[in-house]
């Protein structure tokens, strides 16, 4: 089985209140000069067919009209 | 007309809605394992947490053997209205354009709120799939509305490509009234249809809009359009 990691993310230019609620947390803890926080999604997943997890990624796990997805091999790491 | 209301784990709303047709018509449930939907006319996807509304809102309901009817129902001409988590559920299964995404303050939201019908009044009638709506029958374009909503992600959110493209096809049904987006959706919208206009997506709960003892009746009136509109 191919381990592999997907990472999620919001596409760039929409708007993601969850970064910017973290974003917006930083000052009171004494985090300065911290921007563009975006919040996304991970999922791991043991796959027999590694050459089917992008179309996976494509139907299932992200939806691609607001969201980018990447795929990491978690093999040999 | 005999309405289907599609039933999930997780679904919540599927009473009112059962009620909201059961006004109108003859109404039953429809299990979501159900491929078969048992001969009805019209569906109405309910509002709740399918799935839990894991991963996404509505991602993994698309995936239930009832929904691949309820495409083929939407293919034929036939009505289909998702309220809130069902506009979620139709945006996923691709039956309507764009997303729902976060409401942007991150609150859950649970008010009435104004909705103007029709999208843009200047536009042409006979261009608009507002105009086709079984749903809109007997609603004029610039009528206000008054219906709750009550959802934590409910941003419309399209390219603008694509809200270019839907708002020349007269495919906005409903608006949020000016200074009443209650969560950050592109362009005020609230409601959109498909390009032949017997599929509505909305987030506001025309089911919880059908009695003057809460409130409102203006709800119903989607049911009575789509209940008078030939099939």
């Amino acid at each position: 089985m191919a381990r592999v990691r997907v990472l999620i993310r919001p596409k760039e230019g929409i708007l993601d209140p969850q970064g910017k609620a973290v974003e917006r947390a930083l000052p009171a803890l004494g985090f300065e000069r911290i921007e563009h926080v975006r919040v996304g999604r991970m999922v791991e997943l043991e796959a027999e067919d590694a050459d089917r997890v992008p179309e996976l990624c494509e139907k299932l796990l992200a939806n691609p009209l607001i969201e980018d997805f990447e795929i990491e091999s978690l093999d040999g790491a | 007309m005999l309405w289907g209301v599609l039933q999930f784990p997780g679904s919540c709303d599927e009473r009112d809605a059962l009620h909201a047709c059961g006004l109108t018509g003859e109404a039953r449930l429809v299990w979501h394992e159900d491929r078969d939907l048992g001969g009805v006319d019209a569906i109405v996807i309910p509002g709740g947490f399918s799935y839990g509304d894991y991963l996404r809102a509505g991602a993994i309901a698309r995936f239930s053997p009832a929904m691949e009817s309820v495409a083929e129902l939407a293919a034929g001409g036939g009505p289909v209205l998702g309220i809130c988590n069902g506009f979620q559920v139709l945006c996923e299964a691709g039956l309507l354009p764009g997303a729902l995404l976060l409401n942007d303050d991150l609150r859950f939201v649970c008010r009435q709120v104004e909705l103007i019908a029709g999208g843009d009044p200047s536009s042409p009638p006979a261009d608009r799939a507002a105009a086709r709506s079984p749903f809109l029958a007997g609603i004029e374009a610039g009528e206000r509305l008054s219906i709750p909503v009550k959802h934590g992600e409910g941003r419309y959110w399209a390219p603008p490509a694509i809200l270019d493209e839907i708002e020349a096809n007269g495919q906005i049904a409903f608006r949020y009234a000016a200074g009443q987006n209650p969560n950050g959706s592109a362009r005020d919208i609230a409601g959109v249809l498909n390009k032949a206009g017997n599929v509505l997506g909305l987030m506001p709960h025309p089911e919880h809009a059908v009695d003057a003892l809460t409130g409102s009746t203006d709800g119903l009136r989607l049911f009575e359009g789509a209940e008078r509109s030939p099939a």
